[in-house]
């Protein structure tokens, strides 16, 4: 069987290789505890396979997040200079020389992803499912990662791997401590929920709710969907906080509401919520930074003209249809 | 309620715009202690919630693949292909993205599309190239925006798709929460149906703003002729 936890080792190894680049790169101004960064990062990924199995404690890999969030905190993550990669002039002969055989590589990434997912599950080896199963995507995602590179290498002649690898580093020093914030926040969203934040919002948004009107309490659950979204980062946590408070106690038994679609709709609510927020830092801050935006809110921003009359939407959605 | 200090950090940290990483480690800390956790159960919560996690981080497998291409002039090519499609507008690109992301999507494809593996390789420089067709070389201000627009094109294609497969993510969410804390037994195509009216005005409205970039696009760099023009003036 194809597991999962085989990828989270090769990101581990690709961590491990960057530091090992980062710490001779000269052009860094930071270039040891860069690559301590790194290091540390390489290191923390197959140790969380272990804890994942319950095979070692958890708490020596929340030191080791703390270790890499002060380093990146305070400033001590640098990237090199990036030379080494091709000029822009060099890249429009290579273009010209290559043709359309570039895009082969990006375009067999969906395509192994597809296939991976659509058939991955349906096949089996031996009584055993080939690919873990509820882990066929991100499976399929990492094979065809592997796949696009062995395609492009030989479709490039490029002959050593030092040169991918290279390049690898390059866009992940670009993209810098973005890489791990979503992970950092999940771990965020776990104490959240442990600490009981989710509970303190649901009781003061029923504290805020006038009784006996409906307008108001679908306004507050999908209101407080987003509200919350935007504070978590993730619809997912804001979901069973609200709908305990408001969605399920009030609009589906108080006002016999149509449960489906009130809580489908007050997903969604919630959903706008994740086009708001930095907290989201996935959809939000890494783009920022794959695509050199410069300000941490642009995607935000370019977003927020979209999200706000959705809302709106959203409520008027579910007031005409699930009453 | 004494635990929602841990939310202040974070909403005030951000607002401070502080560094990200340490705002989220202070507010995790902070969270913990005030919700009565000792440090090893807070240690123990970060480890479990990275290690948790860690299926966020699998789009960073594709960059060494996505960087040898870039360097083989992946998005010189994307920018020549779209100049020869005279019809092809910044907007029809992102339009037509955000139709394809939300399709796909709505069938349980999410990871075919994604920043990492489409934005910047391919869409962001078909956006970008399709405007240069126009308008000659743009200000950096606005190619920023239109990248910015096609990261945007894509979480909302990804969000307002996703929501309408029955089989992952959050259709099962919902049903499994209310199932399990209700005792009610719906039907996940039930509420996989009822996401769908969201879904088509999602896509009316940030189609309808994808079209519209063309003119933002057009006004923005007038704009910035016009300021060239005025410091040009003064200069000579």
């Amino acid at each position: 069987m194809i597991r999962v936890e085989w990828f989270y080792w090769l990101i581990g190894l690709f961590f491990l290789a960057v530091a090992a680049s980062a710490v001779r790169d000269r052009t860094n101004p930071h270039r040891v505890p860069s690559a301590v960064f790194w290091a540390l990062l390489g290191i923390s990924f197959p140790y969380s396979s272990f804890v994942v199995a319950e095979t070692a404690p958890a708490w020596p890999l929340g030191l080791l997040v703390i270790a890499i969030a002060l380093i990146a905190g305070t400033g001590r993550l640098g990237q090199g200079s990036g030379a080494g990669t091709t000029s822009r002039q060099e890249r429009q002969g290579l273009a010209e020389r290559f043709g359309g055989r570039v895009f082969i590589p990006v375009l067999a990434i969906p395509v192994v992803t597809a296939l991976f997912a659509t058939l991955g599950p349906k096949i089996s080896v031996g009584g055993q499912p080939l690919l873990q199963p509820l882990s066929e995507t991100v499976i399929g995602l990492g094979v065809s990662a592997v796949v696009a590179l062995a395609l492009g290498m030989w479709l490039l002649r490029t002959h050593s791997l030092a040169v991918p690898l290279a390049e690898g580093r390059r866009l992940t020093e670009n993209i810098g401590w973005a890489s791990v914030l979503p992970q950092l926040l999940a771990m965020l969203g776990l104490v959240f929920a442990t600490a009981g934040v989710g509970d303190a919002i649901g009781r003061s948004a029923s504290a805020v709710l006038p009784s006996g009107v409906l307008l108001p309490a679908v306004v507050v659950y999908c209101v407080g969907m987003a509200v919350f979204t935007v504070i978590m980062g993730n619809a997912f946590a804001a979901f069973p906080v609200l709908t305990a408070a408001v969605g399920y106690p009030l609009l589906v038994t108080g006002f016999g509401g149509n449960a489906p679609a009130v809580f489908a709709i007050g997903m969604l609510s919630g959903y706008c919520g994740t086009l708001c927020t930095p907290m989201a830092a996935n959809y939000n801050i890494v783009p920022v930074a794959l695509l050199d935006l410069r300000d941490d809110y642009a995607v935000i921003r370019a977003q927020l003209p979209t999200a706000v009359p959705l809302l709106a939407a959203n409520v008027a959605l579910m007031y005409v249809l699930a009453f | 309620m004494l635990v929602l200090l841990g939310v202040l950090v974070v909403v005030v940290g951000f607002a401070l715009r502080l560094n990200a990483m340490l705002v989220v480690t202070v507010a995790g800390l902070v969270t913990g202690f005030l919700g009565g956790l000792s440090l090893r159960e807070i240690l123990d919560a970060f480890g479990t919630g990275f290690a948790g996690s860690r299926s966020i981080a699998v789009f960073l497998l594709v960059l060494p693949v996505i960087g040898l291409v870039e360097r083989n002039g992946l998005q010189e090519q994307a920018r020549r292909l779209i100049s020869r499609l005279a019809r092809l507008t910044t907007g029809r690109v992102l339009a037509a993205y955000l139709v394809v992301r939300q399709i796909t999507a709505a069938v349980g494809l999410l990871s075919i599309g994604g920043h990492a593996q489409s934005v910047r390789p391919l869409i962001a420089p078909m956006a970008e190239a399709a405007a240069v067709k126009r308008h000659g070389a743009l200000p950096e201000a606005v190619s920023r925006r239109i990248r910015a627009f096609a990261a945007g094109t894509d979480n909302v294609g990804a969000f307002f798709g996703e929501d309408i497969f029955v089989a992952v993510g959050a259709v099962l969410l919902i049903t499994s929460f209310v199932d399990t804390t209700y005792g009610l037994t719906l039907r996940p195509l039930d509420v996989a149906l009822w996401s769908i009216p969201t879904a088509v005005v999602a896509f009316l409205l940030h189609g309808a703003r994808s079209l519209h970039v063309d003119r933002v696009v057009a006004r923005e760099v007038r704009a910035a002729a016009s300021a060239e023009g005025r410091t040009g003036a003064v200069e000579g």
